[in-house]
């Protein structure tokens, strides 16, 4: 057991050192000189501000070295400085990281409570006009693009009914849930048609078993077949499913940030690009692959909790 | 058919604790009944065999007595319990027969247990309290029981198991209990030691014990009486003994003699061909193409159970020319050389 | 005896379900649409007229005018064109690369096969468009961009996808054969292992289409793809959507109406295309 942890957790560095290099080095892909590119562009290039890029990133030094002593900084949570702002990254992130991960959590909340209960009602009624209805629902889901569904929500719930606000974060905690509401069931519905399929599909696997037959048999009440057989075998996948998305939402945070106004790093990214304001856009990226990868890591972790049969087998 | 065909010499109408009775069960798209004109019947304390080669539908007669069908199927006849009904039951009721009267050994433990669940929960659920679940353990014969509660399946042997489920089918005290091939999967001395407990439990609780297994010679030296099924129909009932002297059926002789035996240097007869699937049809007896002492009569001959002297019956035409005769010479109906049939004298 | 094949398991040829005889009729309409555009709009896509901004549906406009009084129906119309060659232009990037990639890590194996298998992994730990992002922020935006960068973004699905048809491809004996009549590797994976997973990989990309659609019309909503005055849905959403809060919807529904409609009838139609071309 401890052996294969190790070797997961070498593997998980690996391709977070891999995955940082790739944002690093980008810069070095990019045409022209990277010290022009890291100054924002050529428009307001001046050569005090160029010489203090060049010895900001060390640019005269191998790409290693750079990367290096860049990854040691980031560590130290020396993420730069922004050109546009010109705050340090670090404190650019961290004022707007709450919205983004109040977002994640809400549309979280969301999508695990309405897309596993579509997903269990789809199964239990099965082959019923309930299963095709959620069934076509989510295939509906799962085609609108989130920003789609942003403008759709605003169109109905912001302006025609006037129910929610159309954009900002909002303050305190009630007025944060109802700006929050619209931004969180948009990221939120494409996740939602994802986990029910897989809620169904696991919970018809688990439905297939013998046991659940035997406990049929045995005269068990079909609620505590569905509850303790049918759900509890098939909350493998289930959580394994909703962990993947919801590691998956912090990049969800762009479109949907964007969309409503919302002031996270999501939207702290797009702007970044826009203005080429380099440093922050890497800080924010490797933000989000970091929390990706930890997330998924965390889930996997999770997994022999669920199943004894892994750990078993593992030990 | 007559009452008087279902009665056999063990199991008086009146007493018995499962009548199956007629029982004909038909499943969309199968092109034959998968249950066709069964009758069965245990009476209390009674240990009865439903032999049969897989997909003969012995476990489906054997579900049946749990009100559980096939999806889809739809069933005629009667399966009646302790005089109740079991085909009209729904709901609440057919729950609460599937907990209390009747409990199934599953054929293979491991996928009968939920591998994610402790062996005690899988006994609570059954109705066991956490308590009785141990006493119920040990009464199985399982070494330290209060820690295979706390277990889980995967870390527990087949054997072992095995003990689990037929502690869980104990659990709720019922009055039948169905062993689905129950050790088959078993190696042989854990097999002997489970078939020991099952007679000592059907002893002690005045069990009915429904043994279902594929294996003849091991149905005739366990139990009081055998039903042999083949493609869906019962085409021999026997007390035990009777069955193993003078197998009526052809298909029974078949069976016996294709498996090896120590005292006899008879050699081996497979039965040629093999078992009909759901789509094959039959104009008249299934076991035409397969019999060796078919005539033409057989091919449109419908089967049903014929009276033989000693009580027992057997669904062959053969059986129904010779009759008693046959019976009272040597056992062994012989099927007559010149085909002079009573056709359909039992069901016209 | 007679034998009759049961129909135990309902057969999932034969009758197509309604559903997806709808959608493929909406694929069709929409392609002629898009093929027939400066046919069937009433005006050209990029006639500003500001005397008849945001108006709503009526006779002169069907589906009424954006806030520089553009005709929303003829811009859709137009916008088909890009909002569908686009998806189709980034797949074929994905194919190339991901048919190569996959092909060669399942004939070389070894340390190709890592070292493919390490890239995907890189990959794939940049969560939904972030990788594309990435490349965009570096190279700047644009259409060329955005469909080279998710075609790079694409291609370790596929990647993978086609090792693993490969790898099985590569056991069948007629591989053997050809080696044995000392036919080179790149021939016999040009000739008869990618011509033989063709099928497949067709059908798993109509699959992806509907995804490579959402994917360059996000990216283009947020700014990185295709550029005014493109009538691209995605960019048109964006430049609608100032227009909602002053109670004038129809500037961001008719494009995001569209891209969704178009991107539901791939999904239905695609799953059982994939079914179709992945049974040979």
């Amino acid at each position: 057991m401890p052996l294969r942890l190790l070797r997961r957790l070498t593997g998980v560095l690996a391709t977070l050192l891999a995955a940082s290099f790739v944002i690093f080095a980008a810069v070095y892909a990019a045409p022209g000189d990277p010290a022009v590119f890291l100054a924002g562009g050529r428009d307001k290039l001046t050569p005090e501000r160029l010489a203090q890029v060049r010895a900001e990133y060390h640019l005269d030094e191998p790409l290693f070295v750079q990367y290096g002593r860049w990854l040691w900084d980031c560590l130290h949570l020396d993420l730069g400085r922004s050109f546009k702002y010109s705050d340090q990254v670090a404190d650019l992130v961290a004022a707007r990281f709450p919205t983004t991960l109040q977002l994640v959590l809400y549309a979280t909340v969301l999508f695990v409570v309405l897309g596993v209960g579509a997903g269990v009602l789809a199964a239990v009624k099965r082959s019923t006009w309930v299963d095709s209805a959620v069934v076509g629902a989510t295939t509906l889901a799962a085609s609108v693009p989130s920003f789609v569904a942003a403008i759709a929500l605003v169109s109905l719930f912001g302006v025609r009914l006037g129910w929610f606000p159309v954009t900002g974060g909002g303050s305190g905690f009630l007025d944060t849930v109802r700006h929050l509401t619209l931004p969180a069931l948009s990221l939120a519905l494409g996740a939602l048609a994802i986990v029910s399929r897989v809620t169904r599909q696991a919970m018809a696997d688990a439905a297939a078993s013998d046991h659940v037959e035997a406990a049929r048999a045995s005269g068990v009440p079909e609620r505590d077949i569905v509850r303790r057989h049918v759900l509890r075998n098939a909350l493998g996948p289930i959580v394994t499913m909703c962990g993947l998305v919801m590691a998956g939402m912090l990049a969800g945070t762009v479109v949907v940030e964007t969309a409503f106004g919302l002031s996270g790093i999501g939207s702290l990214l797009v702007g970044a690009i826009n203005t080429h304001d380099f440093p922050v856009a890497q800080a924010v990226l490797l933000l989000m692959v970091t929390g990706y990868i930890v997330v998924t890591t965390l889930v996997d972790a999770v997994h022999p909790l669920l199943d004894p049969r892994v750990k078993g087998a593992a030990g | 058919m007559t009452e008087a065909l279902l009665e056999t010499e063990a199991a008086p109408e009146t007493g018995a604790l499962l009548d199956i009775a007629d029982l004909t069960l038909r499943v969309p798209g199968a092109a034959r009944p998968l249950l066709d004109s069964v009758s069965l019947s245990v009476a209390p304390g009674e240990v009865v065999a439903l032999v049969g080669e897989s997909g003969s539908g012995k476990s489906t007669t054997a579900k049946a007595a749990l009100g559980l069908f096939p999806p889809g199927s739809t069933a005629s006849g009667s399966v009646r319990f302790d005089g109740t009904e079991v085909l009209g039951l729904t709901g609440e009721r057919l729950r609460a027969h599937r907990a209390r009267s009747v409990a199934l050994i599953h054929q293979d433990p491991r996928a009968a247990l939920n591998p994610v669940r402790r062996v005690g929960d899988f006994l609570v659920e059954r109705g066991a309290t956490r308590s009785s679940a141990v006493e119920l353990l040990a009464s199985v014969g399982l070494p330290d029981p209060e820690r295979r509660v706390r277990q889980r399946p995967h870390e527990l042997s087949g054997g072992m198991l095995q003990r689990v489920v037929i502690a869980g089918a104990l659990a709720a005290r019922p009055r039948l209990l169905l062993a689905d091939e129950a050790t088959s999967a078993l190696d042989v001395t854990t097999q002997a030691d489970i078939l020991a407990l099952l007679r000592g439990l059907r002893a002690e609780h005045g069990l009915g014990l429904l043994f279902i297994t594929h294996d003849l010679h091991l149905a005739a030296a366990y139990c009081d009486r055998v039903y042999v099924m083949y493609a869906g129909r019962v085409v021999e009932s026997r007390t035990a003994k009777a069955l193993f002297t003078t197998p009526a059926h052809p298909y029974t002789r078949g069976l016996l003699s294709c498996s090896p035996t120590l005292d006899t240097h008879t050699p081996l007869h497979p039965i040629p061909g093999r078992p009909p699937s759901l789509t094959d049809t039959f104009t008249g007896c299934p076991f035409t193409t397969r019999c060796d002492q078919a005539q033409p009569t057989c091919e449109t001959w419908h089967p049903e159970p014929v009276r033989l002297p000693d009580g027992g019956t057997a669904a062959c035409v053969a059986v129904t020319a010779v009759g008693s005769r046959a019976a009272g010479r040597h056992g062994w109906a012989q099927p007559q050389a010149d085909g002079t049939v009573k056709n359909g004298a039992t069901h016209e | 005896m007679t034998a009759i094949a049961p129909p135990l398991v309902p057969s999932v040829r034969g009758r197509r379900p309604i559903g997806v005889v709808l959608a493929g009729t909406v694929l069709a309409l929409v392609v002629i649409a898009a093929v027939c555009a400066p046919l069937l709009a009433p005006y050209a896509p990029d006639t500003i007229d500001l005397s008849s901004s945001l108006v709503g549906t009526g006779r002169d406009h069907l589906l009424g005018t954006d806030s520089s009084g553009q005709d929303l129906l003829s811009r859709a119309l137009y916008g088909a064109r890009s909002s569908l060659i686009a998806p189709l232009a980034l797949l074929a990037v994905a194919a190339v690369l991901g048919v190569t990639l996959g092909v060669l890590a399942a004939w070389r194996g070894g340390w190709v096969d890592a070292l493919v298998s390490r890239l995907t992994d890189v990959m794939y730990a940049f969560p939904g468009l972030l990788f594309t992002v990435l490349i965009i922020a570096v190279f700047g935006a644009g259409m060329t961009t955005s469909v080279l960068a998710l075609g790079l973004a694409f291609t370790p699905t596929i990647a993978k996808y086609t090792r693993s048809l490969a790898l099985s491809e590569a056991r069948k004996p007629y591989v053997d054969a050809y080696r044995v009549q000392g036919m080179g590797g790149l021939r016999i994976c040009a000739r008869h292992v990618v011509p033989n997973l063709a099928r497949a990989v067709l059908g798993y990309l109509v699959v992806l289409f509907g995804e490579a659609l959402m994917s360059l019309a996000t990216l283009s909503y947020l700014g990185f793809g295709a550029q005014p005055p493109s009538s691209d849905w995605g960019l048109m959403v964006q430049e609608g959507q100032a227009a909602i809060v002053q109670g004038a919807m129809l500037p961001a529904l008719v494009p995001g109406t569209a891209i969704a409609l178009v991107v539901v009838c791939f999904n239905v139609v695609g799953v059982r295309a994939a079914d179709r071309l992945g049974r040979q």
